[in-house]
């Protein structure tokens, strides 16, 4: 039995069919991850799961119980929004206490809560200060405090860190991964970094359009996109996909005859002209210092990129041969759809 | 000729050892008088715009001066003030002021704040219901005082008294009996669009995230106008006190036109008493003395207003 179960969730916006019928279940304990481009639907799902929208068909049932139509508050969840939405005129003891408060908890116990939260984020000296005395990061931590005094059965999360700068980006990251390994709470997360998704997810949820495109471990994604869409969302630089017809060495090694072929930037290798099984003409080289990215266009019209790890003496306009590794081709057939080889 | 040549070798020679610094602080008492000059026309023409009134009005609080005596104006000190202070009618003219400015703030803060509530959310037909509402403070002050007067609460044919006889009750003659309440419904209903407005637009700024982060924690909508909506129009709120002080204390017209400040004194505050002195009176020495002493009245609220205020703009 699922924890929490998704069962052909349905949301119209006026006409428009924002999520269109989508099935998931996650178990307890579970760290899911939301991802997709924006417009994909993923903050809506959450906002339905949450019940701050609502639901217009399907069900939803958490823990045994028929969440579907029941208040926010009712539904035993607690969200860390996306502008922290701490209320500014409290101080963060009164932020993290509210929910309690209006509960009518008991004062001793509250304030026990309240403190137990603000020591496992560091928030303790912090207590009596408004959020506008905070740095970003103790007020997105002051979120999350929110969030956990409340226990609830399941966090939602919505895009969390796309208001933190970069480094502190990364730190949080690890703060919340620490956190989820810690209360071993279930916790869905919203985010259209696939970093924060690959880094942080037991299984991600890759949407597009409101439709589930791929459910999986961080990994199976990488290794074995369910689709093209899937394939080129997930990793960075982009997975090279190329009509089969353009590299017909490769495809006959492989054995396909249409769709289009794709190899992830790591598994092309560059060689001297005249020494690889491509001829390319170098484009644009990126040095990012621990790796070069090398972007080549083939005779036949497609770009290429190619990942490696080493420094690399090409320049712009220079002709490259290219080594393809064919033990690591990704097949998809015409409609874009991943093919087993 | 050639000195000043030695000179300015010097401080470029200087300025390459130590960069900008001498070069600036030698150029600065010019580049300074420069935006003084040309500020002066402004700054000296406002200043006159409120010195020479100010000083006319302390000369003339200062001696003997009625119209309907002429001749010389002895200089008589501070008589003015006494005579104006200890005239029947100062005491509740101060008292009418500030009961007057109390209630009409107090009725268009809150009922302010309620109806810019009660129409936040989007209902069909909200722009016009909102033009509605704002509509009153584009009437005129004479014609809000003489529609009142002669159409809401006229004795006979009033709409006031023609509800109250239509459920059997005696109607009121709200002029003559409640005088000052009357003046005081009338100028609350002029100023609550304005006050309405500012909440309005206030409301629009409200977080929406926050308002769902309080649905989720499990407020009810009282609470989360008692924590969130109340302590966000706080601010605005300040703002609409302070700007009806300022306009409240010199209600006239709505008197003028209505109660003429009676019946005895019952509707007269410090700005018609002035007007009384003045122009029924035509005593000038005294009703400038009764401007001034409307200047420190102004300026005492001014300074609790601005502490009150600054407080509230700060966090």
């Amino acid at each position: 039995m699922a924890y929490l179960q998704l069962n052909a969730i349905e949301k119209y916006f006026g006409d428009n069919r924002a999520i269109k019928g989508v099935n998931l279940t996650i178990e307890k304990g579970e760290f899911i991850v939301f991802v997709g481009p924006s417009g994909c639907g993923k903050s809506t799902l959450l906002r339905l799961i949450a019940g701050l929208e609502v639901i217009d068909g399907g069900n939803l049932v958490l823990d045994g119980r028929d969440i579907t139509h029941l208040p926010s508050s009712k539904r035993d969840l607690a969200m860390v929004f996306q502008s922290y939405a701490l209320y500014p005129h409290m101080t963060v003891f009164d932020n993290l206490s509210f929910a309690l408060k209006l509960a009518g908890t008991d004062p001793q116990v509250l304030r026990s809560k309240v403190e137990r939260a603000a020591e496992i984020l560091n928030l303790t000296p912090y207590l009596e200060r408004t959020p506008k005395q905070l740095s970003g990061g103790q007020r997105q931590r002051v979120a999350i405090g929110r969030a956990i005094v409340r226990a609830p059965k399941v966090f939602l999360f919505d895009e969390p860190l796309s208001n933190l700068d970069a480094a502190l980006r990364v730190q949080t990251r690890v703060e919340i991964a620490r956190l989820h390994r810690e209360l071993g709470a279930t916790t869905i997360y919203v985010t259209h970094d696939q970093v924060e998704a690959m880094t942080l997810a037991d299984r991600v949820v890759v949407l597009r359009d409101g439709n589930i495109e791929q459910v999986g471990t961080p990994l199976e994604l990488y290794d074995r996109p369910a689709n093209r869409f899937v394939a080129q969302f997930i990793g960075t630089p982009q997975m090279n996909v190329v009509p089969v017809e353009e590299l017909p060495e490769l495809a006959g090694t492989v054995g396909v005859h249409a769709g289009s072929l794709g190899l992830r930037p790591e598994h092309v290798a560059m060689a001297e002209d005249g020494q690889g099984a491509l001829p390319a003409t170098v484009e644009l080289v990126e040095a990012l210092g621990n790796e070069t990215l090398v972007y080549a266009r083939l005779a036949s019209g497609s770009q290429l990129v190619c990942k490696q790890n080493a420094r690399t003496r090409a320049r712009v306009g220079d002709r490259v041969g290219l080594r393809l590794d064919a033990g690591h081709v990704h097949i998809f057939d015409t409609a874009g759809q991943a093919c087993a080889r | 000729m050639a000195l000043p040549a030695t000179v300015n070798d010097a401080t470029a020679g200087a300025a390459h050892a130590t960069p900008p610094a001498p070069g600036a602080a030698a150029r600065r008492p010019a580049s300074r008088l420069l935006p003084r000059l040309l500020l002066a026309p402004a700054v000296t023409s406002l200043l006159l715009w409120m010195i020479v009134p100010l000083a006319m009005t302390i000369y003339f609080s200062l001696v003997r001066y009625n119209l309907m005596q002429p001749g010389a104006h002895p200089f008589i000190g501070l008589r003015n003030f006494e005579f104006f202070v200890t005239d029947g009618a100062f005491v509740p003219a101060v008292m009418n002021t500030l009961m007057l400015l109390g209630s009409v703030i107090a009725i268009t803060v809150v009922a302010g704040i309620g109806l810019a509530l009660l129409i936040n959310d989007p209902f069909p037909g909200q722009a016009v219901v909102r033009i509605l509402l704002i509509s009153p403070f584009f009437v005129m002050p004479s014609v809000n005082a003489l529609m009142w007067k002669n159409m809401m609460m006229h004795p006979i044919y009033g709409v006031l008294a023609q509800l109250m006889r239509a459920v059997g009750l005696t109607p009121i003659d709200w002029l003559a009996s409640y005088p000052l309440l009357a003046i005081t419904l009338m100028i609350a209903w002029q100023w609550l669009p304005f006050a309405c407005l500012i909440f309005i637009t206030a409301l629009q700024s409200m977080d929406r995230e926050q308002l769902e982060a309080a649905r989720m924690d499990g407020a009810t909508y009282l609470q989360q106008v008692r924590y969130l909506y109340l302590p966000h129009l706080a601010r605005p709120a300040a703002v609409v006190i302070m700007i009806e002080m300022i306009f409240l204390m010199s209600v006239f017209a709505e008197i003028f036109t209505t109660t003429g400040g009676g019946p005895g004194y019952a509707s007269t505050n410090v700005a018609f008493l002035i007007f009384s002195q003045a122009l029924l009176n035509f005593d000038v020495g005294v009703a400038s003395a009764g401007g001034l002493f409307a200047v420190l009245l102004a300026n005492i609220a001014a300074v609790f207003l601005i502490r009150m205020i600054g407080k509230n703009l700060e966090s």
